[in-house]
């Protein structure tokens, strides 16, 4: 008998095919060859249909979140590395650090697979610096034109803590509000890539794990009350969610709130306001008034953290208004999103 | 942010505000319409009204052109994606305009309508050239603003013969909806409202010049200052108004002279009249049908005319009879005195158009001031816990 011969994948010039997607030979090609090849570690390797791993002592903590983003590679990042940091992202808002990652791909019939492999290898690249495996996965393929390229879920466990206790209902009135940086930077970086609204900009994406900063904050103050990250809303939105939860207003002071000069303009540009422009690379601290100063210590002693600022306290308000002292002096509401003006940002 | 900041700096903010608290008399009310929903945008985002005395009321005008799109137009606008099969393409903020059966454009395109939102009139007509098998027709609203781009779209359609694309025009004019408003029986003979004056449109001006102003300034005795869209130019405008008040003038001042000039843009004016000419009549939400307040495309035009094409023929459809849009737009009302405003209308669910757009009196109220409408009584305290 003659020994078997697999022609190997041509990353190069192929493209996914619905076999890719059949469970058959195919598949397992793919897998083995462009996924298990870039994400490679001990629990994925066996290729078993879940992954059995050993977790520590403390509260498991899951998350999922589904990647859709147009287009997929965008000025400082990409589906891959979004999928990973957004995920990641969700863990640690609950205080946890994230330990494994599972990944679903629905691809499009006709993808280049050397995309994919681009995909795949930055998806692979965020979570080995993350210090997060991807520890099993799923690959299904969509007929041309029902998929635009790859969509990637990405689901996330992790693990909090005892003692620490943290939600979007724990905000109190005089608390303080932080957030850990520039706002609106990815929104206007997937939006300066838009089909038929390209325009010159050095704005990147601000795409990046939170984990580690997070640590560093609960470690400076452990009676935390809320971390959320502002995604799709961006600030403003994710504000009023934690207004309702906690049945609290809020006021803010424009000037405090750091926006990027290139953000700033491209907003004033577009007619946006950078307070609804999504971030993927920031978050909301919300900690008791004694504990601001130590907070904003940990925020500015951690690289994604340098540019933190205190920008508002938690009010009471039966009518939960975030409101907010415009730079011109005058106040405002600053409501919930309506509409979409971004489709498709993460 | 360099050209921004200094327009909106709050120390020279407060000069001014000092400046319209000290010249304004306090035996007397100023009651000045912002015409443009830009103006009301600037005013509500950045907190204008807290910056003035209690005497000194601005008025939210009909400047805004998604809000006074009628249902009608837009339904000729989802039959023709729905029914026609055509692609549909417009401004985003025109996507959301409740039309008639609870429907939009935005819902239509869930229904299976192909519209695409674009920029620019120059990306509908690039659409139309990238798929010549598909009509394609360009639903153009907005003021003399984004008039010039559609002829300008028109204008090169015909002369590359691009056999495929339309425009569904919509554009209308800001003086006859000035015209419209002072001519209005609460304003003109009823004395219901006092219109003390007007803070003129900033960029539809750099088109049509400050001299169209002349008339109302004459006529109606009633000053109009042109500002920019910054909220330290709107300061500086109310102050000029308070000013021709006090001194019983009434002219056209132009405080954004860096911009707008006398005569405006000729070369747009020319183009403009090349391409379009006047309606004698059209339909505008909120205020009804105003004679010679909007533009079709000429003859020389018709094959690009989608209303030409398509044998489309105009069905006003009322608003709902609880809707106040009409009173608010003219002044007569304010957003809290309409029933439905808050309750059945809000920005998610608009019903009226004054809540349609952010620039829209409704929509700035209900998404920026609702705060106001409270009892002093449940005014957030900030305190320490």
């Amino acid at each position: 008998m003659r020994r078997d011969y697999h022609r190997p994948l041509d990353v190069k010039r192929g493209r996914v095919d619905l076999a890719h997607g059949a469970g058959g030979r195919a598949t397992a090609q793919l897998v083995e060859e462009l996924f298990l090849k870039a994400f490679d570690n001990e629990w994925l390797r066996p290729l078993n249909d879940a992954a059995s791993l050993p977790i520590p002592a403390g509260r498991l903590v899951m998350a999922t979140d589904s990647h859709v983003v147009s287009p997929i590679f965008f000025p400082g990042g990409d589906i891959g590395s979004l999928a990973v940091h957004g995920t990641i992202n969700d863990v640690a808002m609950a205080g946890a650090m994230p330990l494994y990652l599972a990944a679903g791909f629905v691809l499009e019939e006709g993808y280049p697979l050397s995309d994919l492999q681009r995909v795949v290898a930055s998806m692979a690249a965020a979570a080995k610096s993350a210090g997060v495996p991807v520890v099993t996965g799923d690959t299904k393929v969509v007929e041309r034109g029902k998929g635009d390229g790859v969509y990637i879920t990405t689901t996330g466990v992790g693990v909090v803590s005892a003692g620490i206790e943290l939600g979007g209902a724990n905000a109190r009135v005089g608390d303080a509000i932080f957030v850990s940086g520039t706002i609106g930077d990815h929104g206007v970086a997937i939006m300066s890539k838009r089909e038929n609204l390209e325009f010159e900009t050095e704005i990147l994406s601000d795409s990046a794990p939170l984990h580690r900063l997070v640590a560093a904050l609960l470690a400076a103050c452990p009676r935390i009350r809320v971390l959320r990250d502002p995604t799709r809303g961006g600030l403003a939105t994710t504000l009023n969610e934690i207004a309702r939860q906690s049945g609290v207003g809020m006021s803010l002071e424009e000037r405090a709130i750091p926006v990027a000069p290139g953000v700033a303009a491209a907003c004033e540009l577009l007619g946006l306001d950078p307070l609804y422009v999504a971030n993927e690379g920031k978050l909301i601290a919300i900690v008791p008034a004694p504990d601001a100063e130590a907070v904003l210590a940990a925020f500015r002693g951690h690289p994604l953290g340098r540019q933190a600022a205190l920008i508002g306290r938690v009010t009471h308000d039966p009518d939960q208004f975030v409101q907010m002292t415009t730079a011109l002096g005058g106040r405002r509401v600053v409501d919930w999103l309506t509409g979409d003006q971004l489709p498709r940002i993460c | 942010m360099k050209y921004v900041d200094e327009f909106r700096d709050g120390d020279i903010a407060r000069g001014l505000a000092a400046a319209i608290a000290h010249e304004a008399d306090p035996a007397r009310r100023y009651q000045f319409m912002e015409f443009c929903g830009g103006h009301t945008h600037a005013i509500s985002r950045h907190g204008v009204a807290d910056l003035l005395p209690p005497n000194v009321r601005m008025i939210h005008g009909p400047g805004c052109p998604v809000c006074v799109l009628p249902i009608g137009r837009v339904d000729l606008a989802i039959n023709l994606a729905l029914e026609r099969g055509v692609i549909l393409c417009s401004y985003g903020d025109t996507l959301r305009v409740p039309a008639s059966d609870g429907r939009s454009l935005l819902r239509a395109k869930a229904e299976g309508a192909d519209v695409r939102m674009v920029y620019s009139a120059a990306d509908a007509l690039k659409i139309a050239r990238a798929t010549p098998e598909r009509e394609v027709v360009f639903f153009a609203i907005g003021f003399e603003t984004t008039t010039p781009p559609t002829a300008l779209v028109l204008r090169e359609a015909r002369a590359a013969a691009v056999a495929n694309f339309t425009v569904l025009c919509n554009h209308v004019l800001t003086p006859a909806a000035i015209v419209n408003i002072l001519e209005s029986p609460e304003v003109r003979t009823l004395g219901t409202v006092l219109l003390d004056g007007f803070v003129g449109p900033a960029h539809v001006s750099t088109v049509i010049g400050t001299e169209p102003y002349e008339f109302f300034a004459e006529e109606y005795r009633k000053p109009v200052v042109i500002t920019g869209f910054e909220p330290l130019d709107v300061l500086q405008a109310i102050l000029m108004l308070v000013r021709q008040v006090n001194e019983g003038r009434s002219e056209v001042e132009n405080q954004f002279s860096r911009v707008v000039s006398r005569e405006g843009n000729l070369k747009a004016q020319a183009l403009v009249a090349e391409v379009f000419e006047l309606r004698r009549a059209f339909e505008w939400r909120g205020l009804g049908t105003v004679p010679y307040s909007a533009l079709a495309i000429r003859a020389e035009f018709a094959d690009f005319d989608a209303e030409r094409r398509f044998g489309l023929e105009y069905r006003a459809v009322p608003d709902n009879k609880a809707c106040e849009c009409g009173a608010i737009l003219r002044g007569v009302k304010r957003p809290t005195e309409c029933k439905l405003f808050g309750t059945a209308c809000t920005p998610e669910t608009p019903m009226g158009s004054c809540m349609v757009s952010s620039e829209g009196a409704c929509a700035a109220h209900y998404s920026y001031g609702r705060f106001r409408d409270r009892a002093p009584a449940a005014t957030p305290a900030v305190s320490d816990a």
